[in-house]
């Protein structure tokens, strides 16, 4: 349940990355508190575990087909909130450069969803709260489930508002949370079975990886888990408040709730000449011109391209035919430069 | 199996960071902003733009040429690795079924439109990151973040992902080998095999994760990481930085698409 930049608006994308690179932040101070040496090179092999651990498929019971698991809530567990959240962050920016899951901007979403979720929710509010030390493992498996199952819930719910956000899904918010949530309660489901399934059998052979994290964690969690919640509401109110100037400058699903309103290409035009000017003008030096609308004033020239006159569109199809040819002459004008440039 | 190759075309991308090209010579600081503000320039166009992002597959295009990075190795990839953009794009043509185009006598509806502008969008965005990776290097890119003020156990610890990523996937394949040639058909699939699998490569990792430890306490490791700054801002950095905004910020505000279109139109007739 990658996003992808396709599917976000620039406001949703970098509030999300705001929000994002706070909680890095956050959690790097938080380590760098109480650093173990030792949690060094064992977070870097971890996030490299996962990434092999992936390519290890299994098959899904009842249906045949084979899956991965994402592993969250399995490197909570192993190396508590602080270091788990980097781990999944640096993972996810591997998943992005390398494998392009998703994109750069979609980046900041993605560590959002996959890692402040399992770690800054269900693992210190559901696992840490129903496993104390020595735990018996029927209690370590029902707080994994439970634990990956509402991360996973609470990821996948944010991928649709992000997504129905930006307003770029013809999908309506119910459908798509049909959509989306009960499969996501079925993945989570098997990979809570199987995150506690490898909990408890390291547990036998190697306690002390478990344990270890465990007292230590213990001696802290105490009071440092009202304070992650109150730091989070903070963060969000934070992040919140600086982009809402964004986003009242720049009303994003307010333009896409006038297009629901106005439906889509019949939109009334009923703009002036001198309005037409200014609106030319405004649109020539806005940055994100769509963006700079005022939300009710002339939303309704948002779409270039849907303009329905015929001669207008036949241009755009020409034109667009004609840059993409303009820009395989351009790479091939560079190629063909590299090549003579060599020779010489 | 896929991820058998994902992880060589990871490997690959990789030894094509190494190449030496202007592209590849910019500072990563650099080429990492242009192609932010690049993705964000394509993600603000509305849903139904689709002929004014043309222009933008310039700059993937400028990135593969003058990086001198084989097509194949890119455009394979993007093909692959699309399935949620297009499971969400998919419902757009369904459920927006109003015609807003009919060109040569074929209605186009809006759905289609904003599915295929999803997809352009999709390309655009996901050559531009994998190309970033393919002209800068993995250990460029945690230079630039490290100068770029990124707290510096992020950056270690993506270093140290990095560097162990290729060693612990060999492991993974070791093992995959392992149950293929031990098991019949679907056989050996199973849940229960699969987390003692899962555990048994945890285990060696922990371990090894000791050992390197131990490795680098023996060379003097104290607690600090150092990371090689080994690239300086120069003027073509910076005017590489200006030239690619401008031009982001022409083909964004002012509609070339068109203009070239009619122009042609116009003289046809």
């Amino acid at each position: 349940m990658h996003m992808a930049d396709a599917l976000l608006s620039p406001v949703v994308g970098g509030t999300l990355w705001a929000g994002t690179l706070g909680a890095i932040a956050y959690a790097a101070k938080k380590l760098k508190e109480k650093m173990d040496e030792r949690m060094i090179p064992l977070m870097g092999v971890l996030g490299a575990f996962i990434f092999a651990a992936q390519m290890i498929n299994f098959t899904i019971p009842g249906t045949g087909s084979s899956g991965h698991i994402g592993g969250g809530m399995l490197l909570a567990i192993l190396l508590g909130p602080y270091a788990a959240f980097l781990v999944i962050a640096s993972v996810l920016i591997i998943q992005a450069l390398f494998f392009a899951d998703g994109g750069l901007l979609a980046l900041g979403a993605n560590i959002w969803n996959l890692g402040i979720y399992p770690c800054f929710i269900a693992y210190p509010l559901i696992y840490r709260a129903l496993v104390k030390q020595n735990a018996l493992s029927r209690r370590i498996t029902l707080a994994s489930v439970l634990g990956v199952v509402i991360g996973l819930q609470l990821g996948a719910f944010s991928v649709v508002l992000e997504t129905k956000l930006s307003g770029i899904t013809e999908l309506p918010f119910d459908t798509f949370v049909i959509l989306m949530l009960p499969t996501h309660l079925a993945i989570g489901l098997i990979e809570g079975f199987i995150t506690a399934g490898i909990v408890n059998y390291v547990r036998t052979l190697r306690p002390d990886i478990v344990e270890n994290v465990e007292a230590v964690k213990v001696l802290s969690s105490g009071g440092s888990l009202k304070k992650i919640v109150v730091v989070m509401a903070i963060l969000a109110v934070l992040a919140g408040g600086a982009f809402s100037w964004f986003a009242s400058t720049y009303p994003d699903g307010l333009e896409w709730s006038i297009e629901k309103i106005y439906g889509k290409p019949e939109i009334p035009e009923r703009s002036n000449v001198i309005a037409e000017i200014l609106l030319e003008i405004q649109k020539k030096t806005a940055i994100l011109p769509d963006y700079s609308f005022p939300a009710g004033s002339k939303g309704d020239r948002e779409p270039s391209w849907p303009a329905i006159d015929p001669g207008t569109s036949l241009s755009g199809l020409f034109g667009g035919i004609m840059v993409l040819g303009l820009v395989v002459i351009f790479g091939i004008g560079i190629k063909v430069l590299r090549r003579f440039r060599h020779r010489t | 199996m896929t991820f058998d190759t994902e992880y060589f075309n990871a490997g690959y991308l990789d030894s094509l960071s190494y190449k030496d090209t202007f592209v590849h010579r910019l500072d990563p600081r650099t080429k990492i902003l242009v192609s932010f503000i690049f993705i964000l320039f394509v993600v603000s166009f509305p849903k139904y733009e689709l002929s004014g992002l043309m222009p933008f597959f310039i700059y993937p295009v400028f990135l593969l040429t003058a990086g001198d990075i084989p097509l194949r190795a890119i455009a394979k990839k993007v093909l692959f690795i699309s399935p949620f953009a297009i499971f969400i794009g998919i419902f757009n043509p369904l459920l927006d079924t109003n015609v807003m185009l009919t060109p040569f006598g074929v209605p186009v509806t809006g759905g289609w439109i904003s599915f295929l502008s999803i997809i352009v969008k999709f390309i655009l965005t996901v050559s531009t990151a994998l190309l970033l990776i393919a002209v800068t290097s993995f250990p460029g890119i945690c230079e630039a973040l490290a100068r770029m003020k990124l707290p510096r156990i992020l950056v270690i610890q993506l270093l140290f992902l990095y560097r162990y990523l290729f060693v612990l996937m060999e492991e993974a394949l070791r093992m995959l080998r392992a149950r293929e040639a031990r098991s019949f058909k679907k056989r050996g699939k199973e849940i229960k095999t699969f987390i003692r699998l899962i555990s048994v490569l945890l285990l060696r990792t922990v371990e090894r994760a000791e050992r390197i430890y131990q490795a680098m306490l023996s060379r003097g490791f104290r607690g600090e990481i150092r990371v090689l700054k080994r690239h300086k801002l120069r003027l073509q950095d910076i005017l590489f930085v200006i030239f690619s905004v401008t031009i982001f910020y022409i083909f964004r505000n002012f509609n070339i698409v068109s203009f070239i279109g009619e122009t042609l139109s116009r003289s046809i007739r």
